[in-house]
C-alpha cells in the first residue's frame, strides 16, 4: 500500500520545483542578487577541466570531465552534454576496477544528489536520491529502528551504485542481493527521459547489475530491515582446512542471517584453506547489557587516521601477509558464541581506516571474486589450492555461500560458493594466472563479479554471463548511440565494433 | 582499453617491420591485444610481418598503414586515420636507423637522413600520436630510445645524438602529457641483436628483441617512465655518463 503512494510521489513535479527553492534558501545571497544571471551562465556553458579517475584498486587511471549534477535537471543536462565519448554515473568510487571511469568522456559524480526524500518509519521504506550513501542511510535510519537490507563490506557506497552493481552482503544466502529490496527506481535514459522502473520489467533486470550502462539512476525506493539494536550477536569458530570450512558452512549457515568466512589463502599443505567463520544476527534488545540498553540504536563508528598517501611498493609481500594471516588465525577463538560487536566492526572493519586502499602502494591492487555453483566444489578446491601454491599475498580473502540469485541479467550472485581475494597488481605473471582461474570458473559454469573486476577479457565475459546478448539487445534499443559508456564497457567489448 | 596490468587491447606499431616492435606485438597478442596496426613503408616485408602476426591467433586483426618517418607532412593524415577507426591503447614508436658512422661522417647527407628518421620523424609522429591519445583520454606511448642516447660515443655519435634528441623529446612529451591520462614510456635498450646490428660484434650486456618486449610489458604494468634493458645498464650508463671526458675518450667503447 505504501509502495504505490511512494511511487506516485515520484512523478509529481514538486521534485523539480522545490530544488531551486531549496537552493535559494541555503545558497547564501546569490539568487537574490541582481546579477544572478552571471552565476547561471557557467552552468549553461560548462567548461569542465578533466581529472584523472581510477577505481578503488587504483589501477589503470584515465582522464575524464567530471560533472557534478546537484539536481535531476542538472543530471539531464549533464547526460545531454556529455559529448562524443559518452558518460557514466559514478558514486563513491568503490568499484575496484574501471566500472566508473570513462576515458576522454564524461563521468557524472552523483554524490551531489544526496537527499533522503521520504521515510516511511512504519513500513520501513525509504525514498532517496541515488547519491545517498549507505553510511548516511544507517546514520538516519538506525535511530528509527531500521537497517539497510543489504550491506557490502563498506558503508561508503551509494544507493545508485548498489543497484548498478547489484551488490550483495553477508546475508545473501537469506536475503538475496540489493535489488531484491528495491521497490522502484528512477532511471535517466539516453533519450533524456526519466523513467520509473519497477521490479519484474526488462529495464529493471537490465539495470540491476548493469554497471550503469542502461542509464543514470536518480533515486530509489528501498525496503528496509527492522532491527532492535545497533549491535551484532556474533558466533566465531575456526576451521582447520577448506573441507572443514565447507562442511561447517553447509551444516548450519541457514541458522544465521549473516555468515562469512575469512580464509587464509597463504596456508599450504594440510592447512590449505584454514579459516575463521564469523556468523551472526542483529542483537535483540534483551541481549544487551544494562548499560547498552540506554541507547540501543546508537551508531557512532570511529575512524582511525587515514593511510598515508605514499606507501612503498611491496609492503604487502608474502612474508608480511603470511605473518598477518598467521596472527589473525591464531588470535581468533576456536569457538565463541554470542559475542556482542558493533555493526561497523562486524560489517565494515576496513571503513575504520580511510584510504586503506593506499597500503598497496602506487601500483594498486586487483580484487578477484568469483562464484561457482553447488556441485562444483572440486573447482573451488582446485582454485584455492592453486592460489595457495602460487602464494598470492592476500589478507582480505573471504569465502561465502550464496543463496538464490536475483533476476538481473548481469547480476553476479548465483547459488554456490563465492571467494573474493585481493592481490597486489604488481605481482609478476598475475594477469595470465587470473586468466587461467577465469577458465576454471567458466568451465564450472561460474562467473566473475564485474564490480570488482579490472582485467577480465571480452570472451570470458560472454562465457560467464549467458544473458549478456539480451542485455546488449536492450542497450542497442535504449541507447543506440552509446551515450552511456565506461572503460569497463570498452574493455569488455560492450560498445560494439 | 588497457586492463589493470596495463595490457593493451589495441596496438599501433610505428615501424611495422621493427624486430623489437614485432616481438612486443607477439608478446601482447599472447595476452589481450586483438587489434594491431603496423605502420611502415609499403613493402613485402611489412605484409609478411602482418601475416606472421595474423598466424598467432584466429581472432586477432592485423592491418597495415602506409607510413614513412621522413614524410612528416603526411603523418597527421596517415596516423589520424588509424585513430578514427577506434581507440588505440598503445603506440609503440619503434622506427629508427643505425646508419654507418664511418661512411656517414664523410657523407653529411646520409648523416642527416639518420637524424631526420630517428629524431625529426619521431617528433612529428610522436606529437601526432600524443595528441590523438590525449583526445581519447588514455593510452601509452612507448618510445624506443637507446642506451646510446645517454652519452655520445666516438664510435656512433651520429646515431647516439639522434637518439639523445628523441629521448629528450619523449621525456618532455611525457611531462607535457602528465595528467592527461596518456602515459609516455622511454625504453633504453643496450645492444640488441637484430637485423639492424647484424654483423656487429656483441657489446657487453647485449640483449634480444624478446627481452626488450618483456621489459616493455613489465614497464606497462608498472606505468614506468623509463625502462632500461637489461636493467643493469642503468648503473653502467650512469657511471659512463659521469666519466670525465679525457678518460671517456680513451675508453674502448
Amino acid at each position: 500500500m505504501s509502495d504505490t503512494r511512494l511511487i506516485t510521489h515520484f512523478g509529481e513535479p514538486d521534485d523539480a520545483a522545490d530544488k531551486p527553492l531549496e537552493r535559494r534558501k541555503c545558497g547564501d545571497t546569490v539568487a537574490s542578487m541582481p546579477d544572478a544571471d552571471t552565476h547561471i551562465a557557467p552552468q549553461t556553458a560548462p567548461v569542465t577541466p578533466t581529472e584523472p579517475v581510477t577505481g578503488w584498486g587504483r589501477t589503470a587511471p584515465t582522464v575524464a570531465r567530471v560533472l557534478r549534477p546537484r539536481s535531476h535537471e542538472e543530471a539531464v543536462a549533464a547526460v545531454r552534454d556529455c559529448g562524443d565519448r559518452g558518460g557514466i554515473a559514478r558514486g563513491l568510487g568503490r568499484a575496484y576496477g574501471d566500472a566508473a571511469q570513462n576515458a576522454g568522456g564524461s563521468v557524472l559524480d552523483m554524490t551531489g544528489l544526496d537527499r533522503i526524500r521520504a521515510i516511511d518509519a512504519d513500513a520501513g521504506v525509504v525514498v532517496c536520491d541515488a547519491g545517498v550513501s549507505l553510511h548516511r542511510l544507517m546514520e538516519v535510519l538506525l535511530p528509527l529502528g531500521w537497517f539497510v537490507p543489504v550491506t557490502p563490506g563498506t558503508r561508503y557506497v551509494t544507493v545508485g551504485g548498489a543497484i548498478g552493481a547489484d551488490i550483495h552482503g553477508k546475508n545473501h544466502h537469506v536475503s538475496g542481493s540489493f535489488s531484491r529490496h528495491v521497490r522502484a527506481f528512477e532511471l535517466l535514459t539516453a533519450d533524456g527521459a526519466i523513467r520509473t522502473v519497477l521490479p519484474g520489467t526488462d529495464l529493471f533486470d537490465a539495470t540491476t547489475g548493469g554497471m550503469g550502462l542502461t542509464g543514470v539512476i536518480l533515486s530509489a525506493t528501498v525496503q528496509l530491515l527492522p532491527v532492535e539494536t545497533s549491535l551484532m550477536c556474533v558466533d566465531t569458530e575456526r576451521a582447520a582446512d577448506l573441507d572443514d570450512l565447507m562442511a561447517r558452512l553447509t551444516a548450519n549457515d541457514h541458522g544465521y542471517r549473516y555468515s562469512v568466512a575469512w580464509i587464509d589463502l597463504l596456508a599450504r599443505g594440510a592447512a590449505t584453506g584454514r579459516a575463521v567463520l564469523t556468523r551472526g544476527d542483529h542483537a535483540p534488545y534483551e541481549a544487551l547489557p544494562r548499560r547498552a540498553r540506554r541507547a540501543p540504536l546508537a551508531f557512532r563508528p570511529g575512524r582511525l587516521p587515514g593511510a598515508p598517501a605514499f606507501v612503498p611498493e611491496g609492503l604487502l609481500s608474502r612474508t608480511t601477509v603470511g605473518l598477518f594471516n598467521e596472527l589473525w588465525y591464531r588470535r581468533a577463538p576456536r569457538h565463541r558464541t554470542g559475542e556482542l560487536q558493533r555493526l561497523s566492526a562486524y560489517f565494515h572493519p576496513l571503513d575504520g581506516v580511510p584510504h586503506w586502499n593506499r597500503v598497496y602502494g602506487r601500483g594498486g591492487f586487483v580484487q578477484y571474486q568469483f562464484v561457482v555453483g553447488y556441485g562444483h566444489e572440486d573447482a573451488l578446491r582446485r582454485i584455492v589450492r592453486r592460489i595457495a601454491r602460487r602464494g598470492c599475498p592476500s589478507f582480505l580473502a573471504v569465502l561465502k555461500r550464496f543463496g538464490e540469485g536475483d533476476p538481473g541479467w548481469l547480476s553476479f550472485p548465483m547459488p554456490g560458493w563465492t571467494l573474493a581475494l585481493d592481490i597486489p597488481a604488481g605481482l609478476s605473471g598475475l594477469g595470465a594466472f587470473l586468466d587461467e582461474l577465469d577458465e576454471e570458473v567458466a568451465d564450472a559454469g561460474g562467473r566473475v563479479y564485474l564490480a570488482k573486476d579490472s582485467r577480465l577479457g571480452p570472451d570470458a565475459l560472454r562465457a560467464m554471463y549467458p544473458r549478456l546478448p539480451e542485455f546488449l539487445a536492450l542497450r542497442a534499443e535504449l541507447d543506440p548511440r552509446s551515450v552511456f559508456r565506461s572503460d569497463l564497457a570498452r574493455r569488455l567489448g560492450l560498445l560494439g565494433p | 582499453m588497457k586492463d589493470a596490468f596495463g595490457t593493451p587491447q589495441s596496438l599501433l606499431v610505428l615501424g611495422g617491420t621493427s624486430e623489437i616492435g614485432l616481438a612486443t606485438a607477439r608478446r601482447l597478442i599472447a595476452r589481450r591485444t586483438r587489434t594491431v596496426w603496423l605502420a611502415g613503408r609499403p613493402s613485402p616485408a611489412l605484409e609478411s610481418a602482418a601475416a606472421s602476426l595474423r598466424g598467432l591467433r584466429a581472432d586477432v586483426t592485423v592491418r597495415t598503414v602506409p607510413f614513412d618517418a621522413l614524410d612528416t607532412a603526411a603523418h597527421e593524415e596517415a596516423l589520424g586515420k588509424v585513430f578514427t577507426e577506434g581507440d588505440i591503447d598503445m603506440v609503440l614508436l619503434a622506427f629508427g636507423v643505425l646508419g654507418d658512422q664511418a661512411r656517414d661522417e664523410a657523407a653529411p647527407a646520409a648523416a642527416v637522413l639518420v637524424a631526420q628518421t630517428n629524431y625529426t620523424g619521431a617528433v612529428s609522429a610522436g606529437l601526432v600520436c600524443g595528441n590523438a591519445l590525449q583526445a581519447q583520454g588514455h593510452g601509452s606511448l612507448v618510445v624506443l630510445s637507446s642506451a646510446a642516447a645517454e652519452r655520445a660515443r666516438r664510435a656512433n655519435f651520429l646515431y647516439g645524438s639522434s637518439k639523445a634528441g628523441l629521448d629528450a623529446f619523449a621525456q618532455g612529451l611525457g611531462d607535457a602529457l602528465h595528467g592527461t591520462g596518456v602515459h609516455v614510456m622511454v625504453v633504453r635498450p643496450g645492444f640488441v641483436r637484430t637485423r639492424m646490428t647484424a654483423g656487429l660484434a656483441d657489446a657487453p650486456l647485449a640483449t634480444t628483441p624478446e627481452a626488450v618486449a618483456f621489459a616493455i610489458e613489465q614497464g606497462l604494468r608498472r606505468r614506468a617512465e623509463t625502462v632500461w634493458v637489461p636493467g643493469a645498464l642503468r648503473v653502467v650508463m650512469s657511471v659512463l655518463r659521469h666519466t670525465p671526458r679525457p678518460l671517456f675518450r680513451r675508453l674502448p667503447l
